[in-house]
C-alpha cells in the first residue's frame, strides 16, 4: 500500500513512551455550584506498539479522557505528552503533524460518518485536507478499504446507509488510518455490534496495531473485550483510575476491590459455574458530588471511617502494578492494611 | 396443567415495499410452568419479534402473522384485541431492554404500578399503592416509600429495571417475557438484576422467556436455550447440552467468539460474513454460506429439525454427535479463567 503522506518520525526509540497523560482533569459546570469531575487527575503511559485498555462502567469518564487525550475536549489542567513532545497542554495549539499522529474511532459507527459522503470520499478526506492529490487520496482510500477487509469495488462508492454496523466501523478504522497516525484512541469501537462481527473487528485491529505500527489506547465498559486486546490494563472509577497494571497481573491477581467485584460480575458461559451472589450492590453514584475520600467506598465492603476522610494514593504494590486502595497501603491505618496486597 | 408457552409454526412477516419480508420463519417452542427458556441470537435474528408475537404485539403492528401460539393453554392469535390487552399485565408480564422508554416519564413510578392492579385485579387506588410498596421491597429498591414517589428519570437504570420487574409482576403473572432485561446496564449493575430475576423467578414459580445475544447471561439464568438464526431455532436444548456441547455450527462458531484470554494465547475464532438479508435468503441452509462444515446439500436443502433421545435438537445436515457431553469440539469445553 503506497501512502501519500508521509510517515510520522520516531524521535525517542523504543524505550520512550508513545504516550504520557499528566494530571489530566476536566469538570463540567452545570448550574452554578454544581460540578461534574468527568476526568479528575489522570495519569498513565502508554509504551509504544501496545495497548493500554481503559475500562469502568457508564460515568466514569472513559469517554471523557479519550476527547480529552484526542485534544477534542479542552482539559481544565494537565499535559499529554506524545513521544516525548507535547502534544497539548492548556493554551497550546496542536499542530497539523501532531493532529496526524492521534486519531480517533467512535462508538457510533453511523453518527460519526457523513451520511452524504461514500465510504471512499470520507476516508480520502483527512488525506485531502493534508495536501494530497483528489485522485492519490482516492487511491488510497481504496487501498484502506482494501486493508480493513472491504473489497473497493464493492464498498468504494456505498454511502454508510448502504453498510452493516461492523463494515461502518471498518470504513471509520480506514478513516481514522489514513493519516498514517501513531496513536489510535478507541472508543468503545465493538460496543454496538453483534458478538461474531466483533470478533472480527478485534482481530483486525490486532492486526493493524502489528502491521502499521500502531500504539492503541483502547476504551471500553466490555471486560472481556478489554482482556483480549490490552497488554496493559487501567480500571476507572468515577473519574479516576483505581487500578492498573499489566494485563497478566490484573487479571491473575486484581487488588483493588472494585476490580475485583467488576471481575467476579461477569457471567462464564458455564451453566454449571453460576454466580451465586452479587458482587456488590447499588449502582455507581452520580458523578455530581463524588463521595469524599475514596469514591468507591459506598460500594465497598471493607469501607471504613479512614476511606471516607482521605482520598487513597494510587501507590505502587508489586513492580509495574498500581492501587488506590487503603489497605495497599502499610501502616495507613485501615484495618486490613498490607493484607489484601 | 397447560404448558406456560405452546409456540408451532410461527411465521411473522413484516411490510417491505411491495412484498413481505419473513422474520420468523416456522419457530416452535415449549416452555413448562416454572421453566426459564433463553431466546438466544444476533441482532435481526427474530429473537425479539418472536417474544413480542407471543402476546400478540406484532399482528398489532401490521405484520403478518401465521402459526399457533398457546399461553397458558389460550389461544392468542385468536383472541380479541381487548382479551389480549387482559392477557398483557394480567397473565403475562413484560420487561422491556429500555426501562427509560418503557415506563411513562410522566407519571410516578408508584402510581404505574398500582395502574396495573386497579387495571387488571379491580384493586382500590389505596390497594394498588400498599402493594406497589411491597412489590419495591421484592425486588430489593431500597427507600421504597420515597422512590415510590418518584419519577423515572429520578431513578438510576437499575432501579429503573427493578420498578420495571415490579410491574411485570405486579399480578403475579404464570409468564413474563423478557427482552434483553440487562443489556443496558453497567456489569455490576446488570448482575444483580440477573440475579434478582432468578431469585423471584424460584420464588414465584414464574416461567420466564428470556431474549438475550448474551451466552454467559444465558448460562446464568436458563434452564433452556433455544438459539436464533435468520428467523429459525437452528438449536435447542438444555442449558448444558447447547452451551457446552453444542451441536449447530452456528453455536459453536458463537462460542468461539467468546474472550477466554488475551489476543495471543487465545485468539477468537472468527465467523466470517454477517447473517443474510432476509428478503435474499441463500437457498437451502440460512447458515451455509458462513458456515465452516457446509457440504453438498447444504446449499440445496433446508434442514430439518433431529433430535437426539436426550432432547437436544439441532437443524443441521451434519450428523448429530452422539454423545452430550465433550464431543470435542472447540468451544466446548469452559476454560474461562476470570
Amino acid at each position: 500500500m503506497k501512502a501519500p503522506l508521509p510517515a510520522l518520525p520516531d524521535r525517542g526509540g523504543p524505550a520512550q513512551p508513545m504516550l504520557t497523560v499528566n494530571g489530566l482533569r476536566r469538570w463540567f459546570r452545570l448550574d452554578g455550584k454544581r460540578v461534574i469531575r468527568a476526568v479528575d487527575g489522570l495519569d498513565f503511559s502508554v509504551a509504544k506498539g501496545t495497548t493500554l485498555g481503559i475500562v469502568g462502567e457508564s460515568g466514569c469518564g472513559k469517554s471523557t479522557a479519550a476527547k480529552l487525550v484526542a485534544g477534542i475536549e479542552p482539559a481544565d489542567a494537565g499535559e499529554v505528552v506524545l513521544d516525548g513532545e507535547v502534544f497539548w497542554a492548556r493554551g497550546a495549539r496542536i499542530g497539523p503533524e501532531a493532529r496526524r499522529a492521534v486519531q480517533m474511532v467512535f462508538q457510533d459507527s453511523h453518527s460519526s460518518l457523513n451520511p452524504r459522503m461514500t465510504a471512499a470520499e470520507s476516508i480520502a478526506f483527512g488525506p485531502e485536507a493534508h495536501g494530497v492529490k483528489p485522485g492519490a487520496a482516492r487511491d488510497y482510500a481504496r487501498a484502506l478499504l482494501e486493508a480493513v477487509g472491504l473489497p473497493p469495488d464493492r464498498f468504494a462508492d456505498r454511502p454508510p446507509m448502504a453498510l452493516s454496523g461492523g463494515q461502518r466501523q471498518r470504513v471509520n478504522i480506514a478513516r481514522a488510518l489514513a493519516l498514517r497516525p501513531r496513536v489510535l484512541l478507541l472508543d468503545e469501537p465493538v460496543s454496538a455490534l453483534d458478538k461474531s462481527v466483533e470478533a472480527q473487528v478485534l482481530n483486525l485491529l490486532v492486526r493493524l496495531r502489528a502491521q502499521l505500527d500502531l500504539t492503541y489506547v483502547f476504551i471500553s465498559h466490555d471486560l472481556s473485550v478489554v482482556r483480549y486486546v490490552a497488554d496493559e490494563v487501567a480500571v476507572m472509577y468515577l473519574g479516576q483510575v483505581v487500578e492498573q497494571a499489566p494485563a497478566s497481573v490484573i487479571f491473575a491477581r486484581p487488588s483493588h476491590p472494585y476490580t475485583r467485584a467488576l471481575f467476579a460480575s461477569k457471567p462464564s458461559v458455564d451453566p454449571r459455574r453460576r454466580i451465586a451472589a452479587p458482587p456488590i450492590q447499588g449502582d455507581p453514584p452520580d458523578p455530581v458530588d463524588p463521595p469524599s475520600g475514596c469514591r468507591f467506598r459506598t460500594r465497598c465492603g471493607f469501607a471504613e471511617a479512614l476511606c471516607a476522610t482521605g482520598t487513597p494514593p494510587l501507590g505502587t504494590v508489586a513492580p509495574a502494578h498500581r492501587v488506590a486502595c487503603w489497605m495497599t497501603v502499610p501502616r495507613s491505618g485501615h484495618s486490613q492494611a498490607g493484607v489484601a496486597a | 396443567m397447560t404448558a406456560a408457552l405452546e409456540v408451532n409454526g410461527l411465521e411473522v412477516a413484516y411490510r417491505a415495499g411491495r412484498g413481505f419480508v419473513p422474520v420468523v420463519r416456522g419457530v416452535d417452542l415449549t416452555l413448562a410452568r416454572g421453566k426459564v427458556l433463553a431466546l438466544l441470537g444476533e441482532s435481526g435474528s427474530g429473537k425479539s419479534v418472536t417474544l413480542r408475537s407471543m402476546v400478540g404485539l406484532t399482528a398489532r403492528e401490521g405484520a403478518r402473522v401465521a402459526g399457533s401460539v398457546r399461553v397458558l393453554g389460550q389461544d392468542v392469535p385468536g383472541m380479541t384485541a381487548r382479551q389480549q390487552l387482559d392477557l398483557r399485565g394480567s397473565q403475562v408480564g413484560f420487561v422491556f431492554q429500555e426501562p427509560m422508554t418503557a415506563l411513562d416519564p410522566v407519571f410516578r413510578v408508584g402510581d404505574q404500578i398500582a395502574e396495573v392492579l386497579v387495571r387488571h385485579r379491580g384493586a382500590t387506588w389505596a390497594e394498588g399503592l400498599a402493594r406497589a410498596r411491597a412489590l419495591f421491597d421484592l425486588v430489593q429498591i431500597p427507600a421504597a416509600a420515597q422512590r415510590l414517589r418518584a419519577y423515572p428519570s429520578e431513578l438510576s437504570g437499575g432501579l429503573r429495571q427493578r420498578a420495571m420487574i415490579a410491574i411485570a409482576l405486579a399480578c403475579e403473572p404464570p409468564l413474563l417475557l423478557a427482552d434483553e432485561p440487562t443489556t443496558a446496564l453497567d456489569a455490576t449493575v446488570q448482575i444483580q438484576v440477573l440475579l434478582l430475576l432468578r431469585d423471584l423467578q424460584k420464588q414465584l414459580g414464574t416461567a420466564v422467556v428470556f431474549v438475550t445475544h448474551d451466552l454467559g447471561v444465558a448460562a446464568e439464568i436458563a434452564d433452556e436455550v433455544a438459539v436464533m438464526y435468520a428467523g429459525r431455532i437452528v438449536e435447542r436444548g438444555s442449558a448444558e447440552q447447547v452451551l457446552l456441547a453444542p451441536a449447530h455450527p452456528y453455536t459453536r462458531a458463537l462460542l468461539g467468539c467468546v474472550v477466554r484470554g488475551g489476543y495471543a494465547e487465545a485468539p477468537l475464532v472468527e465467523l466470517a460474513g454477517s447473517p443474510p438479508d432476509l428478503a435474499r435468503l441463500p437457498p437451502g441452509c440460512s447458515f451455509a454460506p458462513r458456515c465452516g462444515s457446509a457440504f453438498g446439500p447444504c446449499g440445496v436443502t433446508e434442514p430439518a429439525e433431529v433430535a437426539r433421545p436426550s432432547g437436544h435438537r439441532a437443524r443441521c445436515h451434519l450428523p448429530l454427535p452422539l454423545d452430550d457431553r465433550g464431543d470435542g469440539h472447540a468451544g466446548a469445553e469452559t476454560t474461562e479463567a476470570r
